[in-house]
């Protein structure tokens, strides 16, 4: 029975149970291993807000999805083939999402009178036939783990904590993939508490040791995976958080300046200042200041002082910071704000994702107040995007506004590590000795002035949100001097776009139809694409980094295609921004339940669109 | 390089106050400390807010920003944070840095940031044409309180110390004679160095301090605190600050007359919290406490920041690069 997940070379598990049971944990630690093991991965964790939500709730279950295997991997899947449920309010809600005939191994000694009650189900799943189109394994993992730890005599409960291990363990052994990093994860963890290693460590064997003996190979079975046809390179695993916080203290390394972050908690965004925390000596300081407008004003205070500024923040910190960020356009400062959109409006569901502060980013705030917006792909994009967003702010003396999301902040993925030593340094606008222009003489190739900062005595000057004069940078109330002053600062976020490189196609050939992404949607549409190309449709892939300005050949690319379509997780506002920019028609997907765009419905979409190929085009 | 004037520290620009504005006063006083302190004009930073106040950026000849409404002290503190070198001074009213930037004047006093604060407090809003602000008294009548503000006013001096700060002084914008040398101790202070200047805003709340800055009122009203002087004040220094130990409380009493021996008036000690709240919230009939009223000396937010900070940057960077859970297919 089990034996058809043996044909796939890549699976889908997923991990559910409640938000205290260590689901995270678990799910981080199988990516690990499944990297180590040599397949591509991409994850995607799915958890309540709540930290502990009331155990055995439906809205307090907590997942986490990895796809992994032996060719190339863009998402994290749109459907489990393994589910493993803790409870069964995690069976209950994630039944729905499984693939037909998945292997769904539960914890059968979680499924008590008083356990169904709380996840409001009116009779047992395990009995009652629910589970009739699955491959069900029934493991009573909570007796099994607890006679696994019961030598290392701890308490019931910190004994009960050890089943995300033999869980772990016991998927590991399915997947054939190797323990060793969750072990010395577990030794190093608990380095301080020997019962606690030892009772994790014993769980992790005999979860292993459970699948290698169980008579039970009719319904569980190993499924050893190849490995991915990968470059031979270093790899490591990174979420986006953690690649976006490399890029920004490389960015800081390639120009030779330092950096000073500064942010204010927000869901998903505090990871990123966690990963940069510690980090000084990498050439960047963290300041967490009292609130969302202080700390953009404190990064602006630092650009203006001659480090660079990086701010922080979701929607709606990213409100609150925007007359800020007016001030950084008028004076014409450097800064870098990085948004981590989530589902809004205002506090919304501050841990799922959603695409929907594109607006905000490129139109949102007061006044003729243009400035250049980014989004990285995926988690390992935000590195290489980090570092251009610096390279413009610098360059250019503009804030920039960064747009990733909660999907690919938390999301982990492959990232070959790049040498730094191959990146292009970054250069800025600051006055050496030799320099002889004034302050407001503009580069006039970027429009940009003169990055002049205080200590030194030939810039004298005072800036500020007041308009200047366009000459002499003095207050200036003249009709005239806003005109030239708002053509300015148009011109020079225009003039970006003469740096930027050509949009290119992703996959496919102009001519039919268009799928333009933005962001996390890549995934998605990649794989979307991939396997509409196959099926003899005329379909191409278009993925923006460049947000505003637009590459300056996108126009012409679109309009090589019969039709454009737009997948993104809002209402339509990259949709809306092409139209504005390109007068292109554009055809709309859009989702907004707070999970990520699947392959599924963005291929839906396509075959609704596309036409097949008339004759094959040369590389399609 | 000769030692500059105070004329030196004035831009080429004009002064757009009104005729009679107190903030003159200040400006003058400003550049004044600048000259005799000696202060280099490229390492010395003005950051100020928004309203009448803010303003004074524009006309001291170093660097300036003039930056948004109440959020000085959280540019300043990126400022000081990027380059402790700097002499970073914040220019703010009670408008811009007891309402809508109060938040951020508590933290920059409460995390002590070398910074020299000099809150403008004239009990109005001025570029605003006028309206009641956070410390007007109740009952003032303004455009928008036609039938007198019916809000208790917050105490800048007593909001400052309850924030933490490290140095709370008081003074009145028109005493050329201390002002200098008062804020050239406020800049040398190591650490967030808080200025409530009383100040005349001469079209919206005229003379509203008159009863403590007048010439002929001022020897009841004002008192200037000094470290290790009795707390005297009155004229010819009749009057003195004696402590009801009873209900805690400080009372003027005459020196020598009828209740009170020189034994028992106040000494002033700056380094006292306690006391310093209490000079600072004393109200008519009392007189009004002038000069350094608090001073400690607690290491400064970015000595403490930068502290044991050290750097080898491009190795460290390759190192983090490949750190976490490595993949070799090498």
């Amino acid at each position: 029975m089990a034996d058809e997940l043996a044909d796939s070379i890549s699976h889908v598990v997923r991990f559910a149970g409640d938000s205290g049971d260590g689901i995270q944990l678990q799910g981080q630690q199988f990516t690990v291993a499944s990297a180590l093991a040599g397949h591509d991965v991409s994850t995607l964790p799915d958890f309540p807000a709540e930290i502990r939500a009331p155990a055995g709730t439906l809205y307090g279950v907590s997942a986490f999805q990895i796809q992994f295997g032996g060719d190339r991997i863009t998402t994290p899947g749109d459907a489990p083939d393994v589910l493993i449920a803790f409870n069964p309010a995690a069976l209950a809600v994630n039944l729905p999402n499984l693939v037909a005939g998945a292997l769904v191994i539960v914890d059968e000694g979680a499924f008590t009178a008083q356990r169904l009650k709380r996840a409001g189900l009116a009779a047992n799943p395990l009995e009652d036939g629910t589970l009739e189109p699955y491959h069900v394994c029934r493991v009573d993992i909570s007796r099994l783990n607890m006679e696994a730890v019961k030598p290392f005599g701890l308490g019931a409960k910190d004994s009960a904590r050890c089943k995300n291990f033999w869980a772990l363990g016991l998927v590991l052994w399915m997947f054939d993939q190797p323990r060793d990093a969750s072990a010395h994860w577990i030794q190093k963890k608990f380095a301080g508490n020997h019962a606690v290693r030892n009772a994790n460590l014993a769980a992790l064997a005999a979860g292993h040791a459970y699948g290698e003996t169980a008579e039970m190979s009719h319904i569980l079975s190993r499924h050893p995976i190849p490995e991915a046809p990968l470059e031979a390179v270093e790899y490591r695993t990174v979420t986006g958080a953690e690649a976006l916080s490399l890029g920004i203290v490389a960015a800081g390394e390639l120009a030779d300046i330092e950096i000073l972050f500064c942010s204010y908690p927000i869901t998903p965004a505090s990871a990123l200042l966690h990963h940069l925390t510690g980090l000084d000596e990498a050439g960047v300081a963290t300041f967490q200041a009292e609130d969302e407008i202080a700390a953009v004003c404190a990064a602006i205070g630092a650009s203006y002082a001659g480090k660079l500024g990086v701010s922080s923040s979701s929607g709606p910190g990213v409100a609150l910071k925007t007359e800020a960020l007016g001030l950084a356009v008028a004076a014409e400062l450097p800064l870098l704000l990085v948004n981590s959109q989530r589902a809004g409006p205002s506090t919304g569901m501050p841990t799922k994702t959603e695409q929907s502060d594109l607006y905000q980013a490129v139109y949102g705030r007061n006044a003729d107040t243009p400035l250049p917006v980014l989004a990285p792909h995926s988690p390992a994009d935000c590195f290489p995007t980090a570092i251009e967003a610096v390279r413009i702010a610098l360059r250019h003396m503009t804030p920039v506004i960064l747009l990733t999301d909660g999907y690919i902040a938390n999301a982990s993925e492959l990232w070959p590590i790049p040498d730094i030593d191959d990146v292009e340094p970054i250069e800025n606008t600051k006055p050496t000795g030799a320099t002889e222009g004034r302050i407001w003489n503009r580069d006039p190739e970027t429009l940009a002035r003169l990055w002049a900062t205080p200590g030194d005595a030939r810039y004298l000057h005072r800036i500020g949100g007041i308009e200047k004069d366009i000459d002499t940078g003095h207050i200036s109330y003249d009709a005239a001097n806003h005109q030239a002053m708002t053509d300015l600062r148009r011109n020079k976020i225009e003039k970006v776009a003469d740096f930027l490189p050509e949009q290119t196609i992703d996959q496919g050939v102009q001519g039919g139809l268009a799928v333009v992404g933005w962001g996390s949607t890549y995934g998605a549409i990649y794989q979307a694409v991939k396997d509409s190309l196959k099926d003899g449709l005329a379909v191409a892939h278009v993925h923006l980094r460049y947000l505003n300005p637009l590459p300056p050949n996108l126009g012409k690319l679109l309009a090589g295609f019969d039709r454009v379509l737009v997948p993104e997780l809002n209402t339509g506002q990259l949709a809306t921004v092409l139209r504005d920019r390109l007068l292109v028609e554009v055809e709309q997907l859009n989702k907004v339940t707070g999970q990520p765009l699947t392959v599924a419905e963005t291929k839906a979409a396509i075959a609704e669109l596309a036409r097949p190929r008339i004759r094959e085009a040369s590389n399609a | 390089m000769p030692d500059l004037s105070f004329k030196d520290f004035a831009t080429d620009q004009e002064v757009r106050w009104c005729p009679g504005c107190g903030d003159y006063s200040i400006l003058k006083a400003v550049q004044r400390s600048l000259a005799q302190a000696g202060a280099k004009p490229e390492n010395t930073v003005f950051v100020s807010g928004i309203g009448c106040s803010s303003r004074l950026t524009y006309y001291i000849e170093s660097y300036g920003f003039h930056t948004i409404h109440g959020r000085a002290p959280a540019i300043a503190t990126g400022v000081k944070l990027a380059n402790p070198e700097l002499d970073v001074w914040v220019v703010t009213g009670d408008g811009d840095g007891l309402s809508i930037g109060g938040n951020h004047l508590l933290h920059a006093l409460r995390r002590n940031v070398d910074l020299n604060i000099l809150l403008f407090n004239n009990e109005i809003y001025g570029l605003t044409k006028g309206q009641y602000s956070p410390t007007s008294r109740v009952g003032t009548t303004s455009p928008s309180s036609p039938g007198g503000s019916v809000d208790r006013p917050v105490q800048p001096g007593p909001f400052a110390i309850g924030a933490g700060a490290t140095f709370v002084a008081r003074a009145v914008d028109i005493d050329q004679k201390r002002l200098p040398g008062l804020l050239n101790e406020s800049r040398a202070h190591h650490g967030a160095a808080f200025v409530e200047i009383l100040q005349n805003c001469i079209v919206y709340n005229k003379d509203v301090f008159d009863t403590v800055a007048n010439r002929k009122t001022a020897a009841d009203h004002q008192i200037h605190a000094q470290h290790g002087q009795p707390l005297l004040y009155g004229q010819d220094n009749r009057k003195g600050l004696r402590l009801n130990p009873r209900n805690l409380s400080l009372e003027g009493v005459m020196v020598n007359g009828s209740g009170a021996g020189a034994e028992d008036i106040l000494v002033h000690d700056e380094t006292n919290v306690a006391l310093a709240h209490m000079l600072l919230s004393m109200e008519p009939p009392l007189p009004t406490a002038l000069g350094v009223i608090h001073r400690r000396a607690v290491e400064s937010f970015e000595r403490s920041f930068w502290n044991a900070k050290s750097r080898e940057r491009r190795q460290k960077v390759v190192n983090l690069l490949h750190r976490g859970n490595l993949v070799d297919r090498r």
